[in-house]
């Protein structure tokens, strides 16, 4: 590349933060005053790691520095890509940075380069005793590792805690607390390097999620369902020897002091049904805020992480469909933070799973910064052919990536019905093969004895119904006739009484018709054997009732018509009536038996 | 006029009626079932609304990686499946010491809705097993008891064992216990064993057969069903009631049930050689002799059969006497005489306490105290006797079976509190049957005194006929009344008459049906019954929502300042499976083994499956010898961690100080060397100053109150109520590495053999005597080899 012939000179201030919340990343904002002194327009700057850091680097985000009208608040960031240069050293990275817009010679332009790195602090002594306070080491070069020819450069290292064990000390090093000053250094040539080195006290958590593995699933019933599985490590200085829960209990601050026992995350308004458990079951310590801006979920694992220690956990909360998808007709978006909700976390591995609805096509997903991503499919609840998932992986994971990422993709709204209409064609079929299975004649043999046997049982059981059915509407007729007696002891009128005997009979005789041919039909069977002389003797007892009772009544009617007086009649009838009683009762009886049967 | 109209209009509606009747009657007591299942399953669910949806306890906890294990590497490999993670360094052969019918039936379930796409965790599936199969389980005690005493009964049984407490206890949705499907199979089994007794179907017979299989699948209870049912062969052979149906209904029963039981690998031959399924086979024998001589009387003449009884009689007694010399020989021959230690603390309730500390060492297997039938079976209790009573008028072979079954499961009960459970549906049965009985009864007298309420519901033709004439004649009665005072005597002897005629059919057909009780009595007691269910469900509830659905890993306690939760065994076992080594060996007393390889899934020493006696009292003697003994013990089998369970600042009664005097008797049992007397002073187990030194200076004293002073400044144990009697003292050979937040688990390692070591001549000598030690155990065997 050309600019390496010309002479950049560039401004440095590093003001490099080890860390204020969490002290695994290293976050370095450098402001680089960039001015062009040579003839040719410049568009883009580079900037350089040592591989060192390199591999450490999480995050890199330029922004143009506008000094004058622009708010501090809106940066806007620049495009950055990395780059291969064939004759600089290769244990140095580069990153080019596109300015915004050309620098001409002899014009200048502020840039600002914010850089965080991971695991660039080293616990020094390795291991620690719960008593004992963790240390950690930083190295870094007191000059900014630079391409061009540096003007003016300083740097200023924040330490958390203004207890250093160690420092390198140069001639222009100011220390102001928990603040170390180098600098300023004046025209240094291109690739100045200068090793550093900081041993500081750090109790600060090193919390760590070896794998994170957020899966976000899309319901267009409402909801976004996130499920978050959590492998987490305290990276910091190993613990060894005895853990003292007493020790631990009564005096939390001094032993066991880089111990961390809970995690908060920022989980986004309106979360609905959190849940926090593991393996084997729910974890009871956690504690959930809610306010209408935020919802904020503090995670206690179920035991204090002191150095090395592992956990694993998952924590899950629904969202509201409507906050977080975007859609017109039949495209849609899904718009949701890449990260962790925790933000002191650095997560090694992330893998993002967007599961979309089955029967979504079109699938896109878009991040604001380089990422791994592939496609597979995931069965769930009563799908046919699985659901898309998009899955988009990560490592090196700090809280600045928690930025919108982006799944387009295109569902059509009555694919939602698909599911509701199978488990409501399942049920039909599931009661038609009941019917059909009540209907059908299940057994295998039709000419079986038994089978056959229990066939005629069913035809005798409905003939001795309807036999009953004709007895019982004889008694009552009878019954009419008695009621007719009655009316006409009260009335006197003879004529509708004959009317109503003669009535009665003309339907008696018509029933009895009915019983000749259910009698003779059951004489065929040869299973109704034990129970047909029972049926005869009911239908014998119930003629001698009928005639009985026909006779009772037209005595009755004779006597008055004779006008005879209500005592003579009540006379002649007694023996009669005494005898229609007795034969009721056996009707009774037998009907009760055939009954049982 | 009105009353022709009515009868008239009464006669076609007649037939429909009654066929609408029976079939509102089906769907009504379908939809009051559906309703007892849902019933069933919800009561269950207090466990997880008021804690989480968890496995419960230890045993569970087996039964759920068993049944990981099944989900994940399929039913082949579980067969074969040697676990290596518990009773290191023996091993165990899961496939074939455990009964796999939970283990099928829920890794079935979760297979089947998995292949549905309905994606459920096997956790899932585990939790709610207990729950749905008590839902079956009332269904089939309807099924049953609706073969006994009809369908009014069986509902009232079903309703009642929906939420018997002994039966909620084993089954609150979490309680992944073998007894969850057991009592389901069991009460299906006898149901399918009536219901070929009363209709002697073979088809019926097959069933009970394979009901029989799914029974000996689930749980070791199954012998109960195997002498339960020749018990009751043998009754009605000997009350003369054999006939073709019991032949049939237990014929089959007993040869393919036995061959079906002897496919379950922790049966196998078991099925015919241990004492425990004798009594079926003798009465398989007798019955073929009775069903042989039933045949030869039915076709011989009464002289011949004279004389053939005569000659088989005494050339069968010779042959019956030789048999049973052999038998007796060849069960005497073994030391049980053949029956299992489970088995013969049943027979002989004192024989556990004397011989098998093991199984004496369980809290399930004591006798249960009077409260807790109350607890248990609640009004049932009460209502058991009543129903006895009604199962004998009239007696048949079905309601025979449920007084045998009743009696039989009352002994059981009262010897061990586990067998609760199988008494729990017997005294629901025979309850509901007294209840539905009783209120028949009052209904019944209730209705014929108030036939205007009654002709409503109930129709019947005959009845209604009668009450309108009765109702006709008031009417003559009031019309007459006014009419002139000439006919009046006529008329009276006429009403007479008609009350004379009327009265007697009414009341013979009320006398025929009922005895009739008084009107008022009878409303009262069917209130003070309805009452007395009242509180029956109330007390169900309690003791579903409160007693028993507590998961027994997550304890709770209620304070001032609201609910405070004790999760610290779950603590320790995260603990230990994410900061141990996967191939490190934990050791604690057999209690937590089960759940230690589930929740922690690390290997254990000895587990819940008490196999071996000689393995659990290592670790008993380990506990109970002094530091530097047990730390030997320990390191020879390769442990390297200690888990031990201390309430003792929370006050959490059931832990390892409170259970040491087991570890001592089980340990002392194998190895004499640990006596039970040098840790109780006068008779007396404390851990006060009074204390003895050995208990003071043994392993789980020391592990328990290791810095236990440190906390209030005194070593008050909440549990014991007294202040601990040695409170400063250093570990030499172990060293804390996990104590839970309310102290409820601690987990020391053991420190690496360098440390003991002061001097080169030391070291080797240890190394000897290790070696020596190692040789001699190989050698002699019985040798304890840390002394």
């Amino acid at each position: 590349m050309a600019i390496s012939r010309y002479v950049l000179l560039v401004v440095f201030t590093i003001a490099m933060l080890a860390s204020t919340a969490m002290s695994d990343p290293i976050l370095t904002k450098v402001d680089r005053h960039v001015e062009n002194p040579g003839p040719l327009i410049m568009s883009e700057v580079l900037l350089a790691f040592p591989e060192l850091q390199a591999k450490n680097l999480a995050y890199l985000m330029a922004s143009s520095h506008e000094t004058k009208g622009k708010p501090k608040g809106s940066v806007v960031s620049l495009p950055i890509k990395a780059v291969n240069l064939d004759e600089r050293p290769s244990a140095v990275t580069f990153y080019s940075v596109l300015l915004p817009k050309e620098v001409a010679a002899g014009e200048s332009f502020t840039l600002d380069v914010l850089a965080v790195f991971t695991h660039a602090l080293r616990p020094v002594p390795e291991h620690i005793t719960q008593v004992d306070i963790q240390l950690v080491l930083y190295r870094d070069s007191v000059y900014y590792l630079s391409p061009y020819e540096v003007k003016v450069q300083s740097l200023t290292v924040k330490l958390p805690d203004s207890k250093i064990e160690s420092y390198t000390k140069l001639e222009s090093t100011k220390v102001h607390g928990s603040e170390i000053k180098y600098g300023p250094y004046e025209n240094l040539p291109p690739f100045s390097l200068s090793p550093i080195t900081f041993h500081f006290e750090s109790n600060l958590p090193f919390a760590v999620a070896q794998e994170l593995v957020r899966e976000i699933e899309i319901s267009h019933w409402g909801n976004v369902q996130v499920t978050e599985h959590y492998k987490l490590i305290h990276g910091g200085a190993k613990s060894k020897g005895e853990f003292s829960r007493r020790d631990f209990q009564a005096r939390p601050n001094d032993r066991g002091a880089s111990a961390f026992s809970f995690l908060v995350a920022h989980l986004p308004a309106r979360a609905r049904s959190v849940y926090y458990r593991d393996l084997i079951g729910n974890i009871s310590t956690s504690h959930l805020r809610v306010d209408s801006r935020k919802t904020e979920l503090m995670v206690e694992p179920r035991y204090p992480m002191l150095g090395g220690w592992r956990t694993a956990f998952t924590i899950g909360y629904g969202l509201p469909l409507q906050d977080f998808l975007y859609e017109s007709e039949e495209n849609r978006f899904l718009n949701m933070t890449f990260g962790s909700p925790m933000i002191e976390l650095v997560i090694d591995t992330l893998i993002v799973k967007v599961v979309l609805p089955e029967g979504s096509s079109g699938i896109l997903a878009a991040a604001p910064f380089p990422i791994k991503q592939w496609q597979e499919t995931k069965i769930s609840h009563l799908d046919i052919g699985g659901r898309p998932v998009v899955v988009l992986e990560k490592t090196n994971v700090v809280p600045e990536h928690n930025q919108y990422f982006q799944v387009y993709y295109k569902f059509s709204g009555l694919s939602m019905l698909r599911e509701p209409l199978m488990l409501i064609s399942g049920f039909l079929l599931f009661f038609a093969a009941c019917i059909g299975y009540m209907h059908a004649d299940t057994s295998i043999s039709k000419s079986s004895a038994s089978y056959l046997a229990k066939q005629q049982w069913e035809e005798v059981q409905v003939l001795i119904q309807k036999v009953q059915n004709v007895i019982n509407r004889c008694l009552a007729m009878h019954d009419n006739l008695e009621a007719s007696l009655r009316d006409l002891s009260r009335t006197g009128d003879v004529q509708a009484c004959k009317a109503a005997r003669k009535s009665a009979d003309g339907l008696l005789k018509e029933l009895s018709k009915e019983m000749k041919p259910l009698l003779t039909s059951l004489q065929a069977y040869s299973s109704a054997a034990q129970i047909l002389p029972k049926v005869e003797e009911l239908v014998a007892k119930e003629r001698e009732l009928q005639e009985k009772v026909m006779l009772k009544h037209s005595t009755a009617v004779e006597g008055y018509e004779r006008k005879s007086g209500a005592r003579d009649i009540d006379h002649r009838v007694a023996l009669l009536q005494q005898k229609i009683t007795a034969l009721k009762q056996e009707v009774d009886d037998l009907l009760q038996f055939i009954d049982d049967i | 006029m009105a009353a022709p109209e009515t009868s008239t209009a009464a006669v076609p509606t007649l037939y429909t009626n009654n066929t609408l009747r029976n079939a509102f009657g089906g769907v009504l007591s379908f939809f009051i079932l559906l309703l007892i299942g849902v019933m069933a399953f919800s009561i269950r669910l207090f466990s997880v609304i008021k804690y989480e949806s968890v496995i419960h306890e230890f045993d569970p906890y087996f039964n759920y990686r068993v049944t990981q294990f099944l989900a994940k590497n399929g039913i082949y490999e579980f067969w074969n499946w040697f676990d290596d993670r518990t009773w290191y360094p023996l091993g165990r052969v899961i496939g074939g010491t455990v009964y796999p019918g939970l283990t099928l039936t829920a890794g079935t379930i979760w297979w089947l809705l998995n292949s549905l796409n309905i994606p459920l965790s096997v956790e899932t599936v585990c939790v709610f097993t207990a729950p749905i199969f008590s839902a079956f389980a009332s269904w089939a005690t309807f099924l049953l008891t609706k073969e006994v005493k009809g369908t009014g009964a069986g509902l009232t049984a079903a309703a009642l064992l929906a939420m018997v407490p002994s039966y909620i206890s084993r089954s609150v949705a979490g309680s992944y216990d073998n007894e969850a499907v057991a009592i389901f199979a069991l009460i299906f089994t006898f149901y399918l064993y009536i219901k070929t007794l009363n209709t002697g179907s073979l088809f019926y017979a097959t069933l009970n057969s394979i009901a029989y299989f799914y029974m000996v699948c689930s749980w070791g209870g199954y012998t109960f069903i195997i002498n339960l049912i020749p018990m009751h062969v043998l009754l009605c052979i000997v009350t003369g009631r054999f006939s073709s149906r019991l032949y049939i209904a237990y014929a089959p029963l007993v040869v393919l049930g036995t061959l079906l039981a002897a496919l379950v690998p922790v049966v196998g031959f078991n099925a015919v050689m241990t004492s425990e399924h004798f009594a079926s086979f003798l009465v398989f024998i007798i019955l073929h002799v009775v069903a042989f001589v039933y045949y030869i009387k039915g076709i011989l003449s009464p002289k011949m059969f004279k004389v053939a009884v005569t000659l088989v009689v005494s050339v069968g007694l010779a042959v019956c006497c030789a048999v049973i010399a052999v038998l007796i020989a060849l069960v005497a021959s073994s030391p049980t005489k053949g029956w299992s230690g489970r088995s013969l603390s049943l027979l002989d309730p004192t024989y556990a306490s004397k011989y098998i500390p093991i199984i004496a060492s369980v809290s399930e297997h004591q006798p249960p105290t009077w409260p807790s039938y109350f607890m248990d079976i609640n009004v049932l209790a009460f209502l058991v006797p009543a129903g006895i009573i009604a199962c004998f008028s009239p007696l048949s072979d079905s309601s025979s079976f449920v007084v045998l079954y009743i009696a039989t499961s009352v002994y059981f009960s009262g010897v061990m509190v586990r067998l609760m459970l199988v008494f729990a549906p017997a005294a629901c049965i025979t309850s509901g049957i007294a209840l539905s009985q009783s209120f028949d009864v009052f209904t019944r007298s209730i209705k014929f005194q108030l036939p205007g309420i009654s002709s409503s519901m109930e129709v019947d033709a005959v009845e209604t006929s009668s009450a309108t004439a009765e109702a006709q004649n008031d009417a003559v009665k009031t019309e007459k009344s006014e009419e002139t005072s000439k006919n009046r005597p006529s008329k009276k002897s006429k009403k007479k008459e008609k009350e004379k005629e009327e009265k007697p059919s009414t009341k013979a057909k009320a006398e025929k049906r009922l005895l009739a009780l008084p009107l008022d009595s009878s409303v009262i007691f069917l209130l003070l019954l309805i009452l007395l269910g009242a509180f029956y469900v109330v007390h169900c509830v309690w003791a579903a929502a409160e007693a028993y659905s507590a998961p027994s890993i997550v304890l709770t306690s209620r304070s001032h300042d609201g609910l405070h939760v004790f999760d610290d065994f779950r603590e320790a076992y995260g603990w230990l499976r994410h900061n141990t080594d996967v191939d490190d060996k934990v050791a604690s007393w057999w209690d937590y083994g089960y759940q230690t390889t589930a929740m922690a899934n690390r290997t254990v020493i000895v587990d819940n499956n008490t196999w071996n006696n000689t393995h659990i009292a290592t670790v008993g003697t380990a506990m109970s010898s002094p530091e530097k003994a047990a730390w030997e013990i320990f390191h020879s089998l390769d442990v390297k961690y200690v888990l031990v369970v201390f309430g003792g600042l929370v006050g959490y009664p059931s832990d390892d100080i409170n259970k040491f005097l087991w570890m001592v008797r089980i340990g002392g049992g194998v190895f004499p060397h640990i006596k039970e007397p040098d840790y109780l002073r006068d008779g007396q187990y404390r851990i006060d100053s009074q204390a003895t030194p050995t208990m003071l200076n043994c392993l789980m004293y020391k592990l328990s109150y290791y810095r236990f002073v440190e906390t209030d400044g005194k070593g008050f144990d909440r549990v014991r109520q007294t202040e601990i009697g040695k409170k400063y003292f250093k570990l030499t050979h172990f060293e804390e590495v996990f104590t839970t937040h309310h102290w409820m688990v601690r987990i020391y390692k053991l420190k690496p053999p360098k440390n003991r070591i002061r001097g080169k001549t030391k070291k080797s000598k240890s190394k000897t005597s290790s070696a020596s030690s190692r040789g001699k155990r190989s050698g002699t065997g019985k040798k304890n080899p840390w002394q």
